[in-house]
């Protein structure tokens, strides 16, 4: 059994895989990786399994102890890792040794950076992910966020890692994007013509009041122009939904399952990783796409995901 | 039967537009047919009041293609037998620190705090589906002579086992959270339990009472 000992657990530090879609009706929402994206080409340097569990932080990182060693790997944003003074450089696997450090401090780009470790992260299941849900306190290490002292177990390592590299280019292909695409949402008629023009032309600025539950926008009001009371429907991830005072907030993983909100517009599956790296006052913008547009890039970003010839040399 | 995309990888279905039992058994019979039969690109069922939001893998079906199915389920769904509903009792301590909302929906609705805990246990109510939190189940209907707005300011903490009122709702619970519902009482009951089999106490089609405790069996019952 090997030990990754928390030193200093970072702003929000939490255990967290692909997450356990497919419990909305005991009110479940998915969890999981806010950027799944960066998450799989972590574990697949390491040659885990895509969705093994890792570290998610948040704007600051911690610092990890690793008294029996480890290898890991570092995906997402640039925290500006070390280790024993050394930097540690993002998207290939590195040795600690035994008794070593890693340590990291705030972020240089996005919001959140995952460290993956050869073997995984180990936790206790819940309904099947080891993903942490904050708000219920269920799932990961004890259902919260890690603070100082606490000590978790990782894999063990078994094989030699293949040095493998991410292909030149690939992380501009999945680079994360301030520029959202959406879906037009199942109320989007309920807004005036002008909400709707603003939607796609408006600057909006992402709220200090963000977390995993939701992003909420400032800028422009959305006004509706059907004010009849919406009856709660579930609501999906990236779900842009509209409050009566006209401010937009996204769904995200740790979502509400249902909403009683009209939803203007939702955003497409191959831009929720990019939601994920928003941080509090960046400026993003909304483009309308088509479901059948939505759906080709969606196969496409998943048969990249799964192509190991494509994604390493 | 109407549809509506949610997003590129979820469809709404719309099985009525008022909240009431004959639509909300509908939305039943359509998810423990979708339950019974699995599809694979089925991720996951939402069920609601009216509707059940349904995401699936777009990379194995389109919209049309999940509508058509969904239909075609439907039409089975009618032959399903009903199904038997289970009945949950909810002990309840009313008032003080348990429910520091009761007085101001006594005052709001010209009653007494009796009379509004008379007729919030005087209804049996229906479990339409969960939501917000892991086992957080709206129940309806709420007699209309209580219905009251929710906060305009949420709670930021909310304790576990707190019913609250909001509507024509009514909610409890399951985890300390934020809140927004007004809180009438709090029940000794573990809501929603990771180690228990089924982990919520209520599921979507149960019918829930309330029984009112006094502080003295709510503490007793606390008590491991």
């Amino acid at each position: 059994m090997s030990l990754l000992v928390v030193e200093s657990a970072g702003l929000q530090t939490t255990v967290q895989d692909f997450g356990r879609e497919g419990f909305g009706v005991l009110g479940v929402s998915a969890s999981g990786a806010a950027d799944a994206v960066a998450l799989r080409l972590g574990n697949l340097l390491l040659e885990n399994k895509p969705g093994a569990p890792a570290l998610e932080m948040t704007l600051t990182g911690g610092t990890f102890l690793f008294p029996d060693g480890a290898v890991i790997c570092l995906a997402g944003a640039n925290f500006g890792a070390q280790s024993e003074g050394k930097a540690l450089e993002l998207w290939r696997p590195h040795a600690i040794l035994p008794g070593q450090r890693v340590a990291l401090g705030p972020t240089r780009d996005y919001a959140r950076c995952y460290l993956c470790v050869a073997g995984g992260v180990g936790v206790v299941d819940f309904l099947g992910s080891a993903s942490t849900h904050l708000l219920s306190g269920l799932g990961g290490w004890e259902g919260r966020a890690l603070r100082k002292g606490d000590v978790l177990q990782i894999g063990k390592l078994e094989k030699n890692i293949r040095r493998k590299r991410l292909r030149p280019g690939i992380l501009d292909t999945l680079k994360p994007e301030k520029k959202l695409r959406v879906t037009r949402g199942p109320q989007f008629d309920w807004f005036t013509p002008e909400a709707q023009r603003t939607l796609t032309g408006g600057d909006f600025a992402v709220s200090e009041e963000s977390n995993r539950i939701g992003l909420r926008l400032d800028g422009p009001r959305l006004a509706a122009q059907v004010t009849t009371e919406m009856l709660s429907e579930g609501a999906p991830m990236g779900a842009i939904q509209v409050t009566p005072s006209g401010q937009a907030i996204v769904l995200f993983v740790e979502q509400q399952t249902t909403g009683g909100y009209p939803k203007i517009a939702n955003v497409i599956g191959v831009d929720l990783h990019s939601v994920g790296q928003l941080r509090p006052r960046d400026t993003i913008r909304f483009e309308i796409v088509s479901l059948a547009k939505a759906r080709e890039l969606w196969i496409e970003q998943q048969e990249l995901l799964r192509s190991e010839e494509r994604l390493f040399v | 039967m109407q549809f509506q995309a949610a997003s590129d990888q979820a469809l709404l279905v719309y099985l009525g537009e008022e909240i009431g039992a004959a639509t909300h058994e509908r939305v039943v019979r359509l998810l423990r047919l979708l339950q019974r039969e699995p599809v694979k690109w089925l991720r996951n069922i939402q069920p609601a009041y009216c509707s059940l939001l349904i995401t699936f893998d777009p990379a194995a079906v389109s919209h049309s293609e999940v509508q058509a199915k969904i239909s075609d389920l439907e039409k089975h769904a009618k032959k399903l037998p009903a199904a038997k509903p289970r009945l949950v009792e909810v002990p309840v301590c009313y008032g003080g620190e348990f429910g520091p909302d009761l007085e101001w929906v006594a005052e709001q609705r010209g009653l007494t705090a009796e009379k509004v805990v008379e007729l919030h246990i005087a209804q049996t109510y229906h479990a339409y589906f969960l939501g917000f939190a892991p086992g957080f189940a709206y129940l309806g209907d709420l007699p209309k002579e209580i219905a009251v707005p929710r906060l305009e300011t949420p709670r930021k903490e909310v304790p576990a086992g707190s019913v609250g009122i909001a509507g024509r709702q009514t909610a409890i619970y399951p985890f300390e959270t934020p809140g927004g519902w007004r809180l009438i009482g709090r029940t000794p009951l573990e809501i929603f339990q990771k180690e228990r089999e089924p982990m919520g106490l209520i599921a979507v089609g149960d019918q829930v009472r309330f029984r009112p405790i006094t502080r003295a069996e709510f503490l007793a019952a606390k008590r491991p």
